[in-house]
């Protein structure tokens, strides 16, 4: 029941991009064509899950014993930064295909908000590791469906008549704000 | 008169959130309201400020390879400093801004004038550079939430204007956020071409 209201509360009700303005950048950076935003979602959440992982047994095992919970900034982006990496040179070698799909985007994850937030949440709200787990997999299908759900109306906004002032990112924005009131529907649910 | 147009581009003509787009999730997380706007902006500006400053001092002794994740670390070492000090000072504004502090790190407008100005120009232009920059930033926070603050719950810097009774209570919940800004985006566009 406990995994349950968190997988909702993860993907509808706090929906990372959309409630919580997490992952931002790639939200309106890569979102012109579904299939992109569907490769950028994949990636996102190979490494959200991984870097959570990680994190939280350094976090548990490191820092609290040591009491260096001050350095939980630099420790968590320098892990991820290094996270990204590995993960690249892995991909490449043991699964070209996977590393020609995911590739470009690999790079622009350390520096989306959305993993190093996520791990801190986590740590934030105390979870154990499966909660942990848990929550990060459904903020990963939460980024995932708000981004494929975004590009597909900017492919439809492309054939539109939007007036001149607002041609390109405003109209973006405001699209992703009725996108957003349409999730708050969601918020009675959990 | 070159330093005055390089700490002044940052306002309109190259404002990092307006023409740039870049920091996108503090701007659009924190600006509920202005006081968290500015808070978060001079948060921010203090960060970009020193980060830009050791970095321009370390330029020639980073190797090319590893300079990415050097920057880093010192864009990290200053956001803990911010953390601790907000922490103890002004907990009220620490707790409303909450994941956002720590969220500096990931910050493009940091890492991206590190990169593209303070790697490659001297200590004092640096320095101007991250403080335009940063106060360019914090205009814009500033801007984006007074305008949620009045027209979401009637108030600007917790001053009432107007009765609570005619509030559009959308404004200052996530939806008014980007509907807010991509208006915003679209007069500065404007102002910016005349």
């Amino acid at each position: 029941m406990n995994y349950f209201i968190i997988i909702l509360s993860a993907i509808l009700v706090n929906n990372i991009v959309l409630m919580q303005f997490l992952g931002i950048c790639p939200f309106l950076g890569v979102s012109k064509k579904i299939s992109t935003a569907a490769g950028m979602a994949g990636a996102v959440a190979f490494v959200m899950t991984l870097a959570t992982i990680v994190t939280y047994l350094i976090q548990e095992f490191i820092l609290n014993p040591l009491n260096l919970a001050y350095l939980q900034t630099i420790t968590f982006i320098l892990i991820i930064a290094a996270l990204v990496q590995l993960v690249e040179i892995i991909l490449k070698k043991v699964s070209p295909a996977l590393y020609q799909a995911l590739g470009i985007f690999l790079p622009l994850i350390t520096t989306n908000c959305a993993i190093l937030g996520v791990a801190l949440l986590t740590i934030q709200k105390e979870f154990n590791l499966m909660e942990g787990v848990v929550f990060a997999i459904s903020n990963a299908i939460g980024f995932g469906l708000a981004l494929v759900l975004f590009a597909g109306i900017r492919e439809q906004l492309d054939l539109m008549d939007v007036p001149k002032g607002l041609k390109g990112t405003p109209i973006a924005l405001i699209t992703a704000g009725i996108l957003a009131m349409a999730f708050m529907g969601f918020s009675g649910l959990v | 008169m070159n330093n005055l147009k390089n700490f002044t581009k940052g306002f309109i003509k190259e404002n990092p959130v307006f023409i740039l787009l870049l920091g996108m999730c503090p701007t659009l997380g924190v600006t509920s309201s202005a006081i968290n706007g500015l808070g978060m902006g001079l948060a921010t500006t203090f960060v970009l400020t020193m980060s830009n400053l050791v970095v321009s001092l370390v330029k020639s002794k980073i190797p090319d390879k590893v300079r990415i994740p050097a920057f880093i670390v010192i864009i990290a070492t200053f956001v803990t400093i911010v953390q601790l000090v907000m922490q103890a000072y002004v907990p009220a504004l620490y707790k409303s801004l909450g994941l956002f502090i720590p969220l500096i790190v990931v910050n493009c407008i940091v890492l991206g004038r590190a990169e593209a100005f303070a790697s490659k120009n001297t200590v004092f232009s640096s320095m101007i550079d991250g403080l335009g920059m940063g106060l360019g930033f914090s205009f814009a926070l500033t801007l984006l939430g007074s305008i949620r603050e009045i027209l979401g719950s009637g108030k600007i810097f917790d001053i009432p204007i107007y009765s609570e009774d005619y509030v559009t209570l959308l404004f200052v919940l996530p939806p008014g956020a980007f509907i807010v800004l991509g208006y915003l985006i679209s007069v500065i566009k404007k102002i910016n071409k005349a």
